[in-house]
């Protein structure tokens, strides 16, 4: 226990546990003060997040393989979510199984530390494979729609996630206060710091709409209070977990930010497309997997890419 | 002993699948009976049909639960019939047309009176893949036979999916499942499988399901 973990990253997990406390208590002293208010959905929220916190926290702190199985998992949930709400073919079932098998494969090859493999697996190999099998089995209606849909998802929900896992494997860079866990801790918590600070910001002073045909919810003073925020965390939290100088952290609060908006809206526009509000309920509050994870599917290989030129 | 297995087969094997493989999304999990007897009625698409209904049941009712299934399959071979009665606690129940003076819903009757929850597919068997096949009216008799027990009728979906008729590869999909109001015996048989079509109809509509074809 521990060996793969930095102090500084045990006392930043730490601190997220502190600030569920706080906002538990918060939530509780609201809804004694207005008792006829109803803050049933935001206590599910935080309770979800209670459980969300906990189980990554613990996958970090056992071992980093476990953590490579916790992210494994998340993409299992998430593709899973996302093939039983978007229109499949009979005839695929089969290529179906062969699409989950390339998860296993590809945090494999993150265990063992193959880059070359890892980065090729799903855009090259899996996009070659999974058309041929299908070809096989022969039903040629809806070929391009099948082909192109689990390819889509699993680029998303596979590929772009497990981005996030791979920066475990790196080692501290010259003059890092942490090793991998920082780095992945840093990309995580930006990023969902961000969903929330769009949020409450979105919500307190929300009144221009950004792109109402997709997210009616999402305002322009949502996005930038939500930029201007991650900008200020991430300053404040990168000389603790990361080898960032003060100007590329800043830069990378801004660039999350960013990537993690569009990560939003683009799974709205999916799940207005098929025609669903949420992408399961697994998280009372928040919906589904891929409802969490949106932002992280485009946060995670940018950052990933980000800090893999500048430091490794 | 075998009950152990039992519930070692429906508490780790078969949670580990509906709950982690599979995943459920339930609606009005309140209408679930909390005590036998009870009469669980759902459409059929898939082996896992049965699983699903069992485990959505808290673990201490397990020992009550008995899935109602067609003699002429389940107990074919000695193995398969061994597995059926004594893991899966099914009740046989004869296809054929009976003898006189045979009442093919003897054992039945005699599980309800001991308190038992049965699951019932009344479309007989597992049809075409997520399509709804016609209800067999033995139903209607079954609760003719006993007017006071509460029957729950359960929507599935996405099943088939994942293990249809004549599979057996598995792929992981998510399942519906809408828990429609307990109802009891109306008084007529016609009226009765009258109200189970439009309650089942009326389940099947609340989902939203993507195209699968």
């Amino acid at each position: 226990m521990f060996e793969n973990i930095s102090g500084n990253v045990l006392w930043f997990i730490a601190c997220i546990f502190g600030f569920l406390i706080i906002a538990s208590v918060t939530v509780t002293a609201m809804k004694r003060k207005n008792p006829q208010k109803n803050y049933r959905e935001l206590g599910q929220r935080i309770n979800s997040w209670w459980a969300m916190v906990t189980v990554f926290a613990l996958a970090m702190v056992l071992s980093r393989n476990i953590s490579l199985i916790f992210f494994a998992v998340i993409s299992f949930l998430a593709l899973k979510e996302f093939l039983s709400i978007i229109p499949t073919r009979r005839a695929d079932r089969r290529v179906l199984f062969w699409a989950y098998m390339a998860i296993p494969l590809q945090y494999y090859w993150i265990a063992i530390g193959w880059y070359g493999l890892f980065i090729i697996f799903i855009p090259v190999y899996l996009f070659l494979f999974l058309p041929f099998r299908m070809v096989l089995i022969g039903e040629t209606k809806d070929f391009l729609r099948a082909a192109g849909t689990l390819h889509w998802g699993l680029m998303t929900l596979v590929f772009s996630i497990s981005h996030a896992a791979f920066l475990l494997t790196l080692p501290a860079a010259k003059g890092s206060p942490a090793a991998g866990a920082g780095l992945l801790l840093f990309l995580v918590f930006i990023t969902q710091a961000n969903d929330i600070a769009q949020y409450i910001w979105g919500k307190t002073f929300g009144n221009h709409k950004i792109i109402p045909s997709v997210s009616p919810n999402k305002t322009w003073e949502g996005f930038v209070g939500g930029m201007l925020s991650s900008c200020v965390l991430a300053a404040i939290i990168a000389p603790i977990l990361t080898p960032m100088n003060f100007w590329f952290s800043i830069l990378a609060g801004g660039m999350l930010s960013l990537a993690g908006f569009i990560g939003d809206v683009t799974i709205s526009a999916l799940k207005r497309d098929v025609g669903v509000k949420d992408t399961g309920s697994l998280l009372p509050g928040h919906g589904g997997i891929m409802d969490r994870i949106d932002s992280l599917t485009f946060t995670a290989p940018l950052f990933f890419h980000f800090i893999y030129y500048l430091y490794y | 002993m075998i009950k152990i297995l039992r519930y070692m087969f429906f508490n780790v094997l078969v949670r580990f699948v509906t709950l982690f493989v599979l995943g459920m999304n339930v609606r009005n999990r309140e209408n679930l009976p909390q005590k036998g007897p009870a009469i669980i009625i759902a459409n059929h698409n898939s082996h896992l049909d049965t699983m699903v209904l069992t485990t959505l049941l808290p673990a201490r009712l397990l020992p009550l639960v008995r899935p109602v299934a067609a003699m002429d399959y389940f107990l074919k071979n000695r193995y398969l019939a061994w597995f059926a009665l004594n893991i899966i606690g099914i009740l046989a129940l004869k296809r054929e047309r009976p003898k006189r003076g045979e009442d093919p819903f003897a054992n039945i009757n005699e599980a309800l009176k001991n308190g038992q929850i049965l699951i019932l597919f009344p479309e007989g068997s597992r049809g075409k893949p997520e399509e709804l096949s016609a209800y067999k009216k033995g139903i209607a008799r079954i609760s003719q036979n006993n007017p006071d027990i509460p029957i729950i009728p359960v929507f599935l979906h996405g099943l088939g999916k994942a293990l249809p008729k004549g599979e057996s590869l598995l792929v992981p999909f998510f399942c519906d499942v809408f828990i429609g109001e307990p109802f009891k015996w109306s008084g007529s048989r016609l009226q009765f499988m009258q109200h189970l079509e439009t309650v089942m109809t009326r389940l099947a509509k609340q989902g939203h399901f993507p195209l699968w074809d």
